[in-house]
């Protein structure tokens, strides 16, 4: 009968009011900036260096200013120079370190190659967007000490990426002990192996 | 009461005039419709409320769309065009029609019941008797003109309902005759 | 205001002359009681514009807001709730939204084009929103609450309604603007096509009150039956067939979705108001939201009783109380509409009004004037007397709406799979 779908309709939209009072899925409006959406893990945006602890960041970023990334960036936005000098990094091996690392964010597009050919793990994708700023131009290029931020700020965004970056890491730390170890043991038997056997006259076998 | 007719008349025929000689038609159209509006007030004025509405809403309503839409539809040019009187004699003798038209119109007034007014202002009619004063509080009620209308003068009200309709057919057949004849002619 | 002299017993009762009820006459009697007596009936009418305007003028205001919450939450959405009270930071809501829209319609630059009428152009919104507010003047707000007390009152609405078309060709032309035009001709024959059946909608209410003053019509709907129903027009079967068709040519008079056409932003940019910007441009909102108020009041007083209450033993609520809940139910269900049916394209919104409307409007006129002279049918045939009405409402719409359907079926979507 004429009007019958008319009143379904407004049957429709009753249900839709009435429902948005007590029901999230009919109120799905997210009050920004009150309220912040949840973002997915694998979310990226800009990349930042990551440092082993936040006390002393500059002294401990993982970036040994290997240059691979400035190499590889599309739009070519990162700037490094390397340190004169080098320091010992995690592992006790001494390392250089940049000098100067700086990314240009109005160029960088957020491809994550940067985070992909990295060796070491020191540069990972970073979840920021509350980043805008009233100076176009020198605002915009991030050097290195806004770039560093803890290896804990990194579990928080990436939680399971972090777990398993930390876990390699270690894995690798561990191994190159106990290549070390085995290293040193080998070079110790080899010595004392080398100091005893002048001693042993060489004779032939009786 | 007089300074509101002696106002009400200087607003409606002074629009009117200047409808008359403005050259823009449709500052012409809008003028004349607010000497409509002027002749609305005349019937407040003079009590009839129900006559007054129906002005307002019938013309100011609809007969001014029609005349409206007229003027729009109708445009040669851009909107100004003067209208100058062809001749003097041409001119000369619209004067006089006008004069005789409104000649006829006031002895037509002057000889019916409103024309003979009583020693005491109220107008008579020709028994003698004295129909109450049209100034004072209003007796013609939506009520007394529904019986009337239904009553005594029953028959005008339908033969004006039958010229409303067959204007209203004939427009409509005007209108719906030129759709076959167009869709023919175009392959 | 005037102390209108209600007519005979029907609807005179013990609350007409309680506290509250006469609440509003105290007070201007207490504001004018120093004025010498000829002055005091000017001073009276200022007064009761100046009361009107200010009413009606916070609910245009709220109406706005009200439409734009009430119309989000029914799009999954909170609407305007960021708007904080002046001077403070506290944003409840978002009750100050309609302030803060009023101050953005004032300060935005008034754009004239350089081709346009200056004089049309400036008076278009000024005639629109002079007659829409001219209509208020003989609605009965309230038992003692009348502005103008006419005996041709419901006439006098609708002829000040029907000079607001006027305005709106004057917007459309007056824009030197070929789609305004065109747009304000197509708006023009909305509202003229809508105008018969609104009229014909109150034609069976006037005939069956015998009277064409507002304040009579009310108290032609008094009383209740076995006090439980009320002798409101609606609930006859003619009545509320003629609430129908009057609320949907409301909705066409006013320029309400879905018969919006006029104003929609995809229809000639937006229609005859394209070269209006800032505060003409809310003006015309305003006078379309006042002639919705308006229009609202009239089918309140002429359908919905106007100010009584729905049951005696609720009559303690002072009238005007009443008045304004019906139409804040009548504007929440313009808002509902609103939000729920698509626009009507213009040749569906004029088949709708003259194949369908008018027929219909006719044959509930010829309904009520069988119902007026059955009205002494004795006991078993006023069963009869509902049925005949019920069925001669009911039938015609069936079948007509039968008939201009039958071409049209539910459309079926094929997707590209």
């Amino acid at each position: 009968m004429l009007g019958t779908g008319l009143l379904q309709g407004l049957g429709v939209t009753a249900k839709n009011f009435v429902g948005s009072f007590h029901d999230p899925a009919r109120l799905t409006t997210i009050e920004y900036p009150e309220v912040k959406t949840k973002l997915p893990e694998a979310y990226r945006n800009f990349p930042f260096l990551v440092t082993e602890n936040a006390t002393d960041p500059m002294g401990t970023l993982r970036c040994v200013a290997c240059q691979i990334c400035e190499k590889e960036c599309p739009p070519q936005c990162i700037y490094i120079e390397k340190s004169k000098d080098k320091k010992p990094d995690a592992t006790g091996k001494p390392q250089l370190f940049p000098a100067i690392f700086a990314i240009d964010t109005s160029v960088c597009m957020s491809c994550q190659i940067c985070v992909e050919v990295c060796p070491f793990d020191a540069i990972k994708m970073d979840q920021v967007y509350e980043i805008a700023t009233t100076d176009r131009f020198s605002a915009l290029l991030l050097n290195r000490e806004q770039l560093a931020k803890s290896n804990a700020y990194y579990h928080e965004i990436h939680p399971t990426e972090a777990a398993e970056v930390d876990a390699r890491l270690a894995a690798e730390r561990k191994a190159a002990e106990a290549k070390a170890v085995a290293a040193a043991a080998a070079k110790a038997a080899a010595a004392a192996a080398k100091l005893a056997a002048p001693v042993a006259p060489k004779t032939p076998a009786v | 009461m007089t300074a509101a007719l002696v106002l009400i008349a200087v607003v409606t025929l002074a629009t009117a005039a200047v409808a008359l000689s403005l050259r823009n038609l449709i500052h012409s159209a809008l003028l004349l419709i607010a000497s409509w509006f002027g002749i609305a007030a005349f019937y407040l004025w003079a009590g009839a409320e129900f006559v007054a509405f129906a002005q307002v809403l019938v013309y100011v309503g609809a007969v001014s769309m029609v005349v409206l839409f007229a003027v729009l539809l109708t445009r040669r040019s851009r909107a100004d065009t003067v209208i100058a009187p062809d001749s003097l004699a041409r001119a000369i003798s619209a004067v006089i029609t006008g004069v005789a038209v409104f000649g006829v119109l006031v002895a037509a007034i002057l000889k019916s019941s409103l024309g003979r007014l009583s020693p005491a202002g109220v107008p008579a009619l020709p028994g003698g008797t004295s129909v109450s004063p049209v100034i004072s509080a209003p007796t013609a009620t939506v009520r007394e003109i529904g019986i009337q209308l239904m009553s005594t003068h029953a028959a005008a009200l339908i033969i004006i309902g039958i010229l409303l309709t067959v204007a209203l057919l004939g427009a409509v057949i005007l209108a719906a005759q030129d759709g076959p004849e167009s869709k023919q002619e175009s392959p | 205001m005037n102390l209108a002299v209600i007519p005979v017993a029907a609807s005179v009762s013990e609350w007409s002359d309680s506290f509250l009820e006469r609440l509003p006459l105290f007070a201007r009697d207490w504001m004018t009681s120093w004025l010498p007596e000829p002055w005091r009936w000017l001073v009276n009418s200022l007064l009761s514009i100046a009361v009107i305007l200010s009413v009606f003028g916070l609910l245009f205001a709220y109406v706005t807001l009200a439409e734009r919450k009430i119309l989000g939450r029914i799009q999954n959405r909170p609407g305007p709730n960021r708007t904080p009270i002046p001077f403070t930071k506290l944003r409840f809501f978002g009750l100050a939204q309609p302030f803060a829209d009023g101050v953005k319609s004032l300060t935005k630059e008034d754009v004239v084009p350089r081709g346009a009428d200056h004089l049309l152009h400036f008076l278009a919104p000024v005639v629109l929103l002079a007659f829409s507010i001219l209509t208020f003047a003989v609605i009965p707000y309230g038992r003692h609450l009348v502005p103008v007390e006419l005996n041709a009152g419901v006439l006098y609405f609708f002829a000040a309604g029907a000079a607001t078309e006027l305005a709106v060709f004057m917007a459309g032309w007056a824009s030197r603007n070929k789609y305004s035009l065109l747009a304000a001709m197509r708006a023009l024959a909305q509202l003229i096509s809508y105008e018969l059946p609104l009229l014909l909608a109150w034609v069976p209410v006037v005939l069956v009150a015998g009277t064409l003053s507002t304040t009579e019509i009310v108290a032609a709907q008094s009383g209740w039956q076995f006090n439980v129903i009320p002798h409101w027009y609606v609930f006859t079967p003619w009545g509320a067939a003629g609430f129908a068709i009057f609320m949907i040519a409301a909705l066409a008079e006013s320029n309400r979705s879905p018969f919006d056409l006029p104003e929609a932003e995809s229809e000639l940019i937006a229609g005859h108001l394209t070269e209006y910007s800032g505060f003409k441009y809310a003006l015309f909102f305003m006078a379309e939201y006042f002639g919705m108020i308006a229009l609202s009041g009239m089918a309140i007083t002429l359908f919905l009783g106007g100010w009584h209450a729905p049951s005696p033993y609720l009559e303690f609520i002072p009238s005007y109380v009443w008045f304004m809940g019906k139409l804040s139910v009548l504007l929440l269900g313009f808002i509902w509409i609103r939000a729920t049916f698509p626009r009507l394209r213009m040749d569906q919104l004029t088949r709708f009004a003259w194949k369908f409307l008018v027929p219909l409007a006719l044959i509930n006129l010829g309904n009520a004037a069988f119902w007026s002279l059955s009205l002494h049918w004795s006991g078993p045939f006023q069963i009869l007397r509902w049925l005949i009405s019920v069925l001669v409402v009911v039938g015609p719409f069936v079948l007509l709406g039968r008939k201009l359907s039958a071409g049209v079926a539910p459309r079926v979507y094929r997707y590209a799979v």
